[in-house]
């Protein structure tokens, strides 16, 4: 990006490609931020407007496309700015992704209003949406910066959030079975968590797709699995009779 | 600037200026005099002609108190033509950063490094600005729509911070514009503040105010004259007073913390020396608890940047929960090392206990605020559900992270990595 190319317009024909995929972050954060936002208080009027908000994200996602597609057939890229093109197009459909959940957990907010008595539920939940937001602002800045030695970190974290999940998921499954009133609102706030984690995830992609971007050399598959919810059962408490 | 000193000017003139400054009225006086009398009555020209020549020079007059005016503004302007837009970016206080139509930083100043980072020119301005109304105002600046404008932006990650931002083009064929950053945290936050403190106080103060309600109901009526159970309920009454009262110092040193979100740079703190006096005004405790507390630091200096204070009441925190749940261990250990397996190198603090550790599904939330392992443990240890929010939060403001390791059975290990540079 940095390069510069003897048409000029190719050169702001990429930078619109950027400030279009930062727009589109921008969006994302905000999406997801008031998404938890209305969730934890309850704030139907937030989450309608969320939801309304989504369709900015897929507006981006297709203007990315189109200008992308037009881009190569033109000017038929190279080396890096063939990766920032692919990269682009790659970062925004996992921003409409991140759209889309912060949509859907926005969603659920009518359906969990009901039964707000476990305080820490909400707490926790809070701190794994923060956890992925700092994620997802952390990778949009080093798009920003190009700084991709910052992505171990990102990595890091991302294992964080799984362990998070994986103790939020634990909680909800004994909420339910101390009380199957709960059981409605619990699953949605499962999937309150779980959207939130899968975000934690495309905000890594996005990790992945800047190191290509910028390297271009694929970032070292290491990446442990700590999702451990599919291994998770809580023990029924014994009945006395 | 101009003005007062164009007036201080006029107020101080002496005889001679005065009549300097009126040379053209007297000169004219002198012509339209020798005019009238020179040529006669018979000419009667003369005397529109020295009318004239005396209106001429009362408009003569005028531009030279001008010129003295301009004169005094050239002497102002050179010093300011001189200054450099980069040393009066860097005199700001507020974060200032200078950007070009094409919205790529020419220059940020050191208030704006400190407070957003990174902030290199060449940085394209809407990448590290994301939020919608942010990429709208600069569109508006840049585009010409608008000569200025302002907007207030909320930063709500890793630390909350509300900036009254304003933007405006600088103008002159320079095609720059400018960015400024106004602090306004600190009101929201006392805001906040009032909100969170009410909330999580009413929340958590509810439990021991019930527990002593119900005693004084029980003393007034059942346990009257139980001098007994009377001495027995105002016991418990005075632990649950002094848990409420332990309950208010936390939430308030929290929301103390929350106040200020940057650290004074530059300052550095000793690591051996603060854990030294921590470890001492600990070794109370450590000797009820029957507890050794086992040292061993790294050789050469261990500095980093930081608050004294502050990074204190991190290790104070985290050693006390080391000699009240480890204390079955018998020992606690304290290791200072350096680390290079990050990015940038870490000095890492581990403060290790022997107990019986801390089961995995509760690790990655034990610093939320009033989560508890166990309630009824942490009640008994005098505990208050906020110890290690404030010591995260510290951290947070140190750029520093914890991690924390443990096993059931094992004890668990808190290490602190704080950033050396």
């Amino acid at each position: 990006m940095q390069s510069v190319h003897i048409v000029s317009a190719y050169d702001e024909e990429l930078k619109f490609l950027a400030k279009r995929i930062a727009a589109m972050g921008g969006h994302a954060e905000r999406m997801v931020e008031q998404a938890v936002a209305a969730l934890v208080s309850a704030d139907q009027d937030l989450a309608q407007k969320v939801i309304r908000d989504d369709i900015v994200l897929d507006e981006g996602q297709r203007e990315i496309d189109d200008k992308a597609i037009l881009i190569i057939a033109r000017r038929q890229p190279m080396a890096t700015d063939l990766r920032e093109i692919v990269g682009a197009i790659r970062i925004s459909a996992d921003l409409e992704r991140v759209g889309d959940l912060g949509k859907n957990v926005a969603k659920r907010v009518m359906s969990v209003t009901d039964g707000r008595e476990a305080t820490s539920l909400y707490r926790g939940l809070e701190a794994l949406a923060n956890l992925a937001l700092i994620q997802l602002k952390d990778v949009l800045d080093v798009y920003a910066s190009r700084s991709v030695e910052k992505i171990g970190i990102v990595r890091d974290r991302d294992e964080q959030i799984d362990a998070m999940y994986t103790s939020l998921f634990r909680e909800l499954l004994t909420y339910m079975m101390e009380d199957p009133r709960n059981i409605t609102s619990c699953t949605h706030l499962l999937f309150c968590a779980k959207n939130i984690e899968r975000i934690g995830d495309h905000a890594t992609n996005i990790a992945e797709t800047i190191y290509y971007i910028v390297t271009g050399d694929q970032l070292p598959a290491e990446r442990p699995k700590e999702d451990k919810t599919d291994r998770v059962v809580v023990q029924q408490p014994e009945v006395v009779k | 600037m101009s003005d007062v000193t164009g007036e201080d000017r006029r107020s101080g003139t002496s005889l001679p200026v005065r009549l300097w400054e009126a040379r053209w009225y007297l000169l004219a006086g002198l012509a339209a005099v020798l005019v009238a009398y020179g040529f006669g009555p018979g000419r009667a020209w003369a005397l529109p002609l020295a009318v004239l020549l005396l209106f001429a020079a009362l408009f003569s007059a005028k531009p030279r108190a001008v010129r003295i005016a301009e004169k005094a503004g050239e002497v102002d302007a050179a010093g300011l033509q001189r200054l450099s837009g980069e040393y009066l970016a860097a005199a700001v206080a507020d974060p200032l950063i200078i950007f070009d139509r094409n919205t790529t930083v020419v220059h940020a100043n050191a208030a704006a490094f400190v407070a957003f980072g990174g902030m290199s020119p060449g940085l394209s301005l809407p990448l590290k600005f994301r939020a919608p109304e942010m990429q709208a105002l600069l569109d508006s600046v840049v585009s010409g729509r608008v000569a200025s404008d302002a907007l207030d932006y909320l930063e709500k990650l890793p630390v909350e911070r509300v900036y009254r931002v304003s933007a405006s083009s600088v103008g002159h064929g320079t095609e720059l514009f400018v960015l400024v950053f106004k602090d306004q945290s600190e009101a929201r936050r006392i805001d906040r503040m009032r909100a969170d403190f009410i909330a999580n106080a009413s929340h958590e103060l509810r439990t021991p105010l019930a527990s002593i309600a119900g005693f004084i109901e029980t003393l007034r009526g059942p346990a009257r004259n139980d001098a007994a159970a009377r001495e027995q309920f105002l016991q418990i009454m005075q632990n649950q007073t002094s848990r409420m009262a332990r309950l208010i110092d936390d939430l308030l040193s929290l929301s103390r913390l929350e106040m200020k979100p940057y650290l004074k740079s530059g300052a550095r703190v000793d690591l051996r020396q603060t854990l030294e006096s921590v470890i001492d005004s600990l070794s109370p405790l450590a000797r009820d608890s029957n507890l050794v507390v086992e040292r061993d630091f790294a050789e050469g200096p261990l500095d980093v940047p930081g608050d004294r204070d502050e990074l204190f009441q991190v290790f104070e925190n985290l050693l006390e929960n080391a000699c009240k749940y480890g204390q079955a261990g018998g020992r606690v250990a304290v290791s200072v090392a350096r680390s290079q397996a990050g990015p940038e190198p870490t000095v890492d603090v581990t403060i290790r206990d022997f107990g019986p550790g801390i089961a995995e599904e509760h690790i990655p939330r034990i610093t939320e605020r009033f989560y508890r392992v166990d309630v009824e443990t942490s009640r008994a240890q005098k505990g208050t559900g906020l110890g290690l929010s404030i010591v995260k939060h510290i951290l947070t403001r140190h750029h520093a992270r914890m991690s924390i390791r443990s096993e059931l059975g094992n004890g668990a290990a808190f290490t602190v990595h704080l950033p050396a540079n």
